[in-house]
């Protein structure tokens, strides 16, 4: 298992996945979020 | 009554200077290290005014070319050149540096623009031959600063240098001691800011033929915060615009929402216009100096030019309807809401089809949409992608999802209803916007008749929230109700008139 | 991120991206693995070997509620260069990550 147990930091991007979409996710496999972010390049 | 869409100017400043010494990935580099190669490399990877006008995604920006005719060039686009390419485009015009300096001075009230003589002297001439500027504009010019007295000033009193080819030029002065919120920096953005804003005011009012004084409201939507140290974003762009620009019966507000400022701004307009408050309405914004060079480390890394040269700004003009004008159909709103929550699904349904939905339309009823109209010639090479073609792909997606097209016909859909993208990266600019002077006039030639305008704002940058932000509206063929409720007064008076001839005979008779 | 690794173990850590296409996605990659290339951030010249993946790719999918997954990202699948991401992203696991 990748994501159980750990901890996650989340890199999301605005013109990808957002950040609360992907804490949305690993949190669904055991993981916890410790850091997340959504960056914007435009 | 819906409102409609009188006109739309488009406006660049060419900035090159400013890519240097004010976009902050450019400031934070020099900050933490003065010597860095990048710096040195991208001076050399800066164009020449001559190569921004010639760049063809200005050229569309401006109205000289169409988005139809972008898109028959191959990226990269800053490899070719658009032929015939004009300093003055249908909507507006592509302004040099020095030039556009001197609008600064003229649109600094406080006098903390200071510019040196020799350079003073040829802003005036070459802005006396601008056509929008009037001459009384130019005697800001009669009163230059010695370069003594500018060092001075940069050296001593926190003054932020302005920079043109290269040599020092002039100065910005900072507008209080302490007071951070008035220092030279901000001061140096807002004057940028109102300066681009102004220019942009002025070639929407020479292309439309209502008077200036007809004008009695403007709402500015820029990402950028005037105020002082107790009130830091106070505003009023906007007002502060409308004077120089010469609006003399309008008020007005600054509206905010990061990119999705304009959209906002512009359901606002239509509402006032169509609730009665105003007849014409004017939403306009500046452009940024901060996201000036915001991705020139990948361009450079590159060896491409560092394109994100361009301060520029945008104005629309939303009136009573006129029978005839594209009306803002404020009944199909699309809005991001607190619960709408942040997967890209979520989003782009809440402001697209959601909407669309509860007038009785599908995804395909919409013949254009006008997403996030960033100019992919800049975006692809810093990793960030076509934004435009995303939008359009997530809402072919949407559509396939739906069951309103088959997932085979997603490229299809996505060339059908979607556009290349045009606009400079400067936040706002690109936000749905750069679209409404072409909609408009694909509406009135009839090649399209509906087009959706969406803005999105990426909240979660000011840390007030990790929301994220949208609002969208329909632009649509004029039902000509404006005009025929027009005539049908004019037939209620007149039939009023002849019962009252009626009756008068009548009681004559009795 | 040299925070978190000080606090919770280089070991314990697995960094999930959501870039919007693939060369992004091997930068940042890059960046929380092998430092950062362009020598401007804070990670600069700081070789973590962090694990990090982007959300779309199988090995974190799997995982996940498959429900959550369709709400959150499906359609995004129909967006994104998926077989780009995975590409770029595998190439920079095998160059710098230090667990497995």
């Amino acid at each position: 298992m990748l994501l159980k147990d750990k901890k996650v930091i989340i890199v999301g991007d605005r013109d990808g996945i957002p950040g609360p979409a992907i804490a949305a996710c690993c949190s669904t496999a055991g993981a916890e979020v410790v850091f997340s972010s959504t960056e914007c390049f435009v | 009554m819906y409102s409609v869409v009188k006109g739309a100017s488009y406006f660049i400043a060419h900035a090159p200077d400013m890519v240097v010494n004010n976009g902050t990935t450019q400031t934070t580099q020099r900050k933490a290290d003065p010597n860095a190669e990048y710096l040195t490399q991208l001076e050399k990877s800066l164009r020449s005014y001559e190569d921004c006008v010639a760049y063809l995604p200005n050229q569309v920006y401006i109205g000289n070319m169409t988005p139809e005719e972008l898109e028959g060039y191959a990226l990269p686009w800053y490899e070719q050149k658009a032929l015939g390419a004009q300093r003055k485009g249908k909507y507006g015009e592509i302004m040099p540096e020095d030039e556009f300096i001197g609008m600064m001075k003229i649109c600094d009230v406080f006098d903390l623009v200071k510019l040196e003589a020799g350079f003073s002297a040829d802003l005036k001439e070459k802005l006396g031959q601008h056509a929008l500027i009037d001459a009384s504009q130019l005697e800001v010019f009669d009163k230059p600063s010695k370069e003594a007295e500018l060092r001075k000033l940069i050296d001593k009193e926190h003054a932020e240098p302005i920079y043109y080819l290269g040599k020092m030029v002039g100065c910005i002065k900072a507008a209080h001691d302490f007071d951070e919120s008035l220092s030279a920096h901000v001061i140096f953005e807002n004057i940028v800011s109102k300066a681009s804003c102004v220019l942009s005011i002025l070639h929407l009012m020479d292309q439309t033929d209502v008077a200036k004084d007809e004008i009695a409201y403007v709402i500015e939507c820029s990402e950028e915060a005037c105020g002082d140290m107790n009130q830091r974003g106070g505003g009023n762009f906007a007002k502060a615009a409308a004077e120089i620009a010469g609006l003399t019966n309008a008020t007005g507000c600054d509206v905010r929402g990061f990119c999705a400022g304009p959209t906002h701004a512009l359901l606002q307009a239509a509402s006032l216009v169509k609730a009665g408050l105003f007849k014409y309405v004017v939403v306009a914004a500046g452009g940024s100096t901060a996201k000036l060079g915001m991705n020139g480390k990948d361009h450079v890394k590159k060896g491409m030019p560092a394109l994100e040269d361009c301060v520029a700004g945008f104005a629309i003009l939303v009136g009573e309807n006129d029978g005839i004008s594209p009306e803002i159909n404020t009944d199909i709103l699309g809005r991001h809401t607190v619960g709408t929550g942040s997967s890209p699904q979520a989003v782009i349904s809440s402001l697209t089809a959601a909407a669309l939905e509860k007038a009785g339309l599908k995804l395909t009823d919409v013949d254009k949409y006008s997403v996030e109209m960033q100019n992919p010639d800049i975006t692809k090479p810093a990793g960030a992608g076509n934004v435009p073609e995303a939008n359009y792909k997530m809402i072919g997606a949407l559509a396939a999802m739906r069951g309103e097209i088959q997932k085979a016909e997603l490229a299809d859909f996505v060339k059908k209803h979607g556009m290349v993208g045009w606009a400079p990266t400067q936040g706002h600019i690109p936000s749905g916007v750069p679209y409404m002077g072409f909609a408009r006039q694909d509406i009135l030639e009839g090649k399209i008749s509906r087009a959706m305008f969406i803005g999105k704002g990426s909240l979660f940058l000011g840390r007030m929230t990790n929301l994220f932000d949208g609002v969208s509206f329909v632009l649509q063929q004029n039902s000509g109700k404006g005009q025929s409720e027009a005539v049908s007064e004019e037939t209620v008076k007149k039939l009023i008139a002849q019962s009252l001839k009626d009756f008068a005979g009548h009681l004559l008779q009795e | 991120m040299k925070e978190f690794t000080e606090e919770f173990g280089a070991e314990n850590i697995v960094i999930v991206l959501g870039a919007a296409e693939g060369e992004a996605a091997g930068l940042a990659a890059e960046t929380v693995t092998a430092g950062d290339p362009t020598f401007a951030g804070p990670l600069a010249g700081v070789q973590l070997g962090l694990r990090v993946y982007h959300v779309c790719e199988p090995e974190i999918k799997d995982e996940v509620d498959p429900q959550v997954y369709e709400e959150q990202i499906s359609m995004m699948e129909m967006v994104l260069d998926i077989d780009d991401i995975i590409k770029e992203m595998t190439s920079i696991r095998e160059q710098y990550c230090k667990y497995n």
